[in-house]
C-alpha cells in the first residue's frame, strides 16, 4: 500500500518526506484503481444529475415521460378536449339562444304590454284619453229608465266608441260629477232600475241625475248616433228630460273598474287540454 | 477531496455540454441519479461511521444503479413501469433520508 515505503524511513526524515509524498500526491496523484472508479462514479453521478436536471427544465415533463405516461396524458387530453368542446357547443348554443332570443322577448314584452294596455282599456282597468264626447242626460222628472241610458250607452257603442264612462249628479253649472258616482262602463256593466232611491244603481253603484257619459270615440260619428230621429236625444227628451252632446278635443275616461280574478276559468292553450 | 472534485467536475462537465439524454434511456436516468445519490450517502455515512471501504463503495454504487435500472426496465416490459419507478424511487428516498439522518447525527450529535 502506500504507506509501507514511508514506515521503512528514517525518523528525522519523516517531516521532510511527508511534504515530499504531498507533494508527489499532487504531482503524480499515486491512486489506486478503485480510487479512479469512485472518482470516475462520481464524476458520472455529477455528469448525469447535471443533465437530468438540465432536460427536465429544458423539456418540462413530457420530454422524461415515458411511453405509456404520454399515452396517458394524450387520453386525459383528448378527453378534456372532447368535453370543452362539448362545453362549447352547449355555451354557443346558449348564446345564440340569448341573443336571438333577447330580440325576440322584447318584441314579445312590447306586443305584450300594448295589448295589456288595449284590453286594459276594453276591460276598464286603465285610464283611456282621447277626442270623444260628452252627452249630458238631465231628468228633471225622473222618468228616465235604466233601459234609456243602456240604449244610449248601445247606440254609442254602435257608432264606435271606445271607452265609457257614466257620472251620475252632474251639476250643470260646474260639470262635475258628484262624488262616487263615477263609473267605468264596460262590456259587463250592469243598470238596475233604483227608482225607489231616485236613480239607477249601475255596476252596484247608485248614480242620480243628471248623468253624463264621457265618451271617447269619433266623436262625429257618436254625435250624429246619437242625434238621428227616434234616436238617443229624442227619446230621452220624450220621457221629458234633455240631453245635451258636446264634443271635445280630449276627454279623460278616467275612472277604474278592479280587474276581478276569474274564479274558475283559465286560460287554455288552443288545442283545448 | 478527490470524489468530491470529481464530482464538481462530473456536475461542470453535465452543465457545459448539455448533452440530451438519449431517448431510450431517459426513463432510466432519473432512477439511476437517484440509486447513485443513495450509494453516495451510504458512503458518507460509512466514512463517517469508520467502516468506510472505496471497493465496497464501487459495488454498491454500480449495483444500485443497475439494479434500479433493471427493476424499472422490468416495470416497462410488464406495463407497470411508472408505478415501479416511483417504488424505486420511494424507497431510494427512504434510504437516503435514513442515511442523511446517521450522517447529521454523527455531525452535529443531534
Amino acid at each position: 500500500m502506500t504507506d509501507a515505503p514511508d514506515a521503512n524511513e528514517a525518523p528525522a526524515t519523516v517531516a521532510a518526506s511527508r511534504w515530499r509524498r504531498a507533494l508527489r500526491t499532487a504531482l503524480h496523484p499515486h491512486l489506486r484503481r478503485v480510487d479512479v472508479a469512485v472518482a470516475v462514479l462520481l464524476g458520472l453521478l455529477g455528469f448525469a444529475a447535471a443533465v437530468q436536471v438540465r432536460s427536465t427544465q429544458d423539456d418540462g415533463l413530457l420530454a422524461s415521460a415515458r411511453q405509456e405516461d404520454l399515452v396517458q396524458i394524450l387520453d386525459d387530453l383528448t378527453s378534456r378536449s372532447l368535453r370543452l368542446r362539448q362545453e362549447i357547443t352547449t355555451l354557443t348554443a346558449t348564446q345564440e339562444r340569448l341573443t336571438t332570443g333577447s330580440g325576440r322577448d322584447e318584441a314579445a314584452v312590447a306586443e305584450a304590454r300594448r295589448r295589456a294596455q288595449v284590453l286594459g282599456i276594453l276591460a276598464g282597468t286603465v285610464a283611456a284619453r282621447g277626442p270623444g264626447v260628452l252627452v249630458t242626460v238631465q231628468d228633471p222628472t225622473g222618468k228616465i229608465t235604466p233601459e234609456d241610458l243602456l240604449d244610449a250607452l248601445e247606440e254609442m257603442r254602435d257608432a264606435g266608441a271606445e271607452a265609457i264612462q257614466l257620472e251620475g249628479s252632474v251639476d250643470p253649472e260646474t260639470n262635475t260629477a258628484g262624488a262616487g258616482q263615477t263609473v267605468r262602463v264596460v262590456a259587463a256593466t250592469s243598470f238596475v232600475d233604483a227608482g225607489d232611491r231616485g236613480g239607477v244603481e249601475v255596476d252596484g253603484t247608485l248614480l242620480q241625475p243628471s248623468y253624463r257619459f264621457v265618451v271617447i270615440g269619433d266623436s262625429a260619428t257618436i254625435a250624429a248616433a246619437l242625434a238621428i230621429p227616434g234616436g238617443v236625444i229624442d227619446h230621452v227628451e220624450q220621457a221629458g228630460g234633455r240631453a245635451v252632446v258636446v264634443r271635445r278635443e280630449s276627454v279623460l275616461v278616467g275612472a277604474l273598474r278592479p280587474l276581478d280574478r276569474p274564479r274558475y276559468a283559465r286560460p287554455a292553450d288552443k288545442a283545448g287540454d | 477531496m478527490i470524489p468530491a472534485v470529481a464530482l464538481a467536475i462530473g456536475i461542470a462537465l453535465g452543465l457545459f455540454f448539455e448533452p440530451t439524454v438519449p431517448a431510450g434511456l431517459q426513463p432510466y436516468l432519473p432512477i439511476a441519479v437517484v440509486a447513485a445519490l443513495d450509494a453516495v450517502f451510504g458512503a458518507v455515512r460509512a466514512q463517517l461511521d469508520g467502516i468506510f471501504d472505496d471497493r465496497v463503495f464501487v459495488v454498491s454504487f454500480v449495483s444500485n444503479v443497475l439494479i434500479a435500472g433493471l427493476v424499472v426496465f422490468l416495470g416497462d416490459q410488464l406495463g407497470v413501469g411508472g408505478q415501479l419507478s416511483t417504488g424505486v424511487v420511494v424507497v431510494l428516498g427512504i434510504r437516503i433520508f435514513s442515511n442523511a439522518a446517521a450522517i447529521r447525527r454523527r455531525i452535529f450529535k443531534a
